[in-house]
């Protein structure tokens, strides 16, 4: 672990391109071991895109990934895996049919070694292992997004990227799934997660980035933000929010 | 009696049709490639019988001992470098290079192995027999392909089903990106299946090669045909829906050649056809449909986020 003060996860200037259309512009970000490190913004911020070139799956037009001083800005998704970045995709993304169990096992086929095991994500989530033959196609919304998060959980992280894990979900499902966070920090998982859910990340964030149409507008901890700032970079409506002007129109 | 004897020669002859169509299946099913080489790949197999059996004599049965695994070898090999390449490019790209083999390879085998047709010599057992009746005659060669084709996709559907690269297997058809985020790779996931499917292919081609004699054009001519339509009419990706194909088509062929033997290829595509028609996704295609709507209800955003992705890719 990176006890020198190093940061565990590093990203620098990173730029990344859908086509024509740049989605990231120079975004730095830099997270320590144990937090809870959240990237916030609207529709078409960029969040996704971020999150997705860290975990290997949009290549990076110029900038890099440091995993520990190591750069990995060129390294495949699965190799990724190996070295300790894990990320929870939108949308759950669970191979639906697969059971709930094959969808972890698929999870810990190429795990590091660690404390996270199948037996331990049912102990996590006690209503699994009664249904642990059932197709993952079956599970509601929020019990895919469990089977997701335990899938990554599997592979022993260093860093786990979750992308919105609240979307689509009921609010009493929502704060379940956060509740799960101080679990996670204590087995020596580090969390970097992207959220539209303002309020639910002041709460559980350690440091919070916000992003407007591929830019960063804010960052800091959530102590020394306020209401107003986070606004106004969410929305670009304040004059400090990088003089990009009008709301953040997206295309999702 | 007579029909129910073209019904029974037609389920045995079923058993070679699904040994040809499970490899097809498995690769459409896991890579989305349709292998328009399948057939000739076959032939391939039963030349490389016929060399291997040149060189070291063993009886042809036991040519599959080092057939089955070079061509697994040679599965893996060309997914990993040819298809793959293709692939990378489009799933259409992979019909062009895939036709292009299949033409490479019956020329090739034309040019250097000449067009005459060849068997493998089995010697008596390809025309010994027993008799249920006055009429029914089953040929043990006929009743052996067919629980060897059982057996194959038996041992498919445990690999498949049990095993960890099976279930990697399922997983990357399932949702490529989501495999690459559990650290799998899915260009040797892919590998392995073309493997197995090469390794059912190699099967494939021993059986014809024993069961009828076989040149360089039978490839595409009768044997990509036959797989075709049996995983047509026995539904897309389902392994059992291959047997129930085969053994369809190859009854209706039988009957047809009971009506009058030169109609028996022409009523097994009449019933192709009408297949078709009527039930498009296949016999066992529906399960498997209605499991697609369920996944793609219950994960509605994810689809969305698909649609913008490909959208942004080609803008």
């Amino acid at each position: 672990m990176s006890d020198d003060g190093q940061p565990l996860l590093q990203v620098r200037d990173l730029t990344v391109h859908h086509g024509q259309l740049q989605a990231l512009h120079e975004v730095s970000l830099s997270v320590s071991d144990g937090e809870v490190y959240a990237i916030i913004g609207a529709n078409g911020a960029g969040k996704s895109t971020l999150l997705r070139a860290i975990a290997g799956l949009d290549p990076p037009t110029s900038g890099s990934i440091l995993l520990d001083g190591a750069d990995v800005t060129r390294m495949r998704p699965e190799r990724r895996v190996a070295a300790g970045i894990v990320m929870v995709p939108e949308g759950r993304r669970l191979f639906p049919s697969l059971t709930l169990e094959e969808n972890l096992l698929v999870g810990s086929a190429y795990a590091r070694t660690g404390p996270w095991n199948v037996k331990g994500v049912y102990e996590l989530f006690g209503w699994m292992r009664d249904r642990r033959s059932q197709r993952a196609s079956q599970l509601s919304g929020g019990e895919q997004q469990a089977v997701a998060i335990g899938r990554a959980l599997v592979a022993n992280p260093r860093v786990l990227l979750l992308d919105e894990v609240s979307l689509g979900l009921a609010p009493v499902v929502v704060r379940r799934i956060y509740s799960l966070l101080p679990d996670l920090l204590a087995s020596g998982v580090t969390i970097l997660l992207v959220e539209q859910d303002v309020s639910q990340v002041l709460r559980a964030a350690t440091h919070i980035h916000c992003l407007l149409e591929g830019r960063t507008t804010l960052e800091g901890p959530p102590g020394e933000l306020t209401a107003e700032g986070i606004e106004g970079a969410y929305f670009g409506l304040a004059a400090g929010a990088d003089g990009v002007p009008g709301p953040a129109g997206g295309h999702a | 009696m007579s029909w129910v004897n073209a019904i029974l020669q037609g389920v045995l002859l079923g058993g070679l049709y699904a040994l040809f169509a499970c490899g097809l299946s498995l690769m459409f099913g896991v890579m989305k490639v349709i292998n328009l080489a399948h057939g000739d790949l076959a032939v391939v197999a039963a030349y490389l019988a016929l060399g291997v059996i040149a060189v070291t004599h063993v009886p042809a049965v036991w040519s599959f001992v080092l057939v089955v695994p070079i061509f697994a070898g040679l599965g893996y090999v060309l997914q990993r470098t040819l298809i793959q390449a293709s692939l990378n490019r489009s799933v259409l790209t992979t019909l062009l290079v895939t036709f292009g083999l299949s033409v490479v390879i019956e020329n090739g085998l034309q040019q250097f192995l000449s067009a005459n047709s060849h068997s493998l010599n089995i010697g008596s057992l390809v025309s010994d027999s027993f008799s249920i009746g006055s009429q029914i005659t089953i040929a043990y060669l006929d009743l052996a392909i067919l629980v060897i084709a059982v057996a194959v996709l038996l041992g498919l559907q445990y690999f498949l089903s049990s095993s960890k690269h099976g279930r990697l297997i399922r997983a990357v058809a399932d949702d490529r990106e989501a495999a690459q985020l559990a650290g799998a790779d899915y260009r040797h996931i892919f590998g392995i299946a073309a493997a197995i499917a090469f390794a059912t292919v190699a099967f494939a081609g021993l059986a014809y090669g024993m069961y009828s004699q076989f040149d360089p054009t039978i490839g595409t001519d009768q044997l990509l045909l036959f797989a075709f339509e049996a995983v047509v009419i026995g539904g897309l990706g389902s392994l059992w829906g291959t047997l129930v194909g085969g053994i369809l088509l190859g009854v209706a062929q039988q009957v047809g050649a009971q009506i009058n033997s030169s109609d028996q290829i022409l009523v097994g595509q009449l019933f192709f056809l009408l297949v078709l028609v009527v039930i498009p996704q296949g016999i066992t295609g529906q399960r498997i449909i209605s499991r697609r709507i369920i996944s793609r209800r219950s994960t509605g955003r994810r689809n969305t986020g698909r649609r913008i992705g490909s959208w942004r890719r080609t803008a």
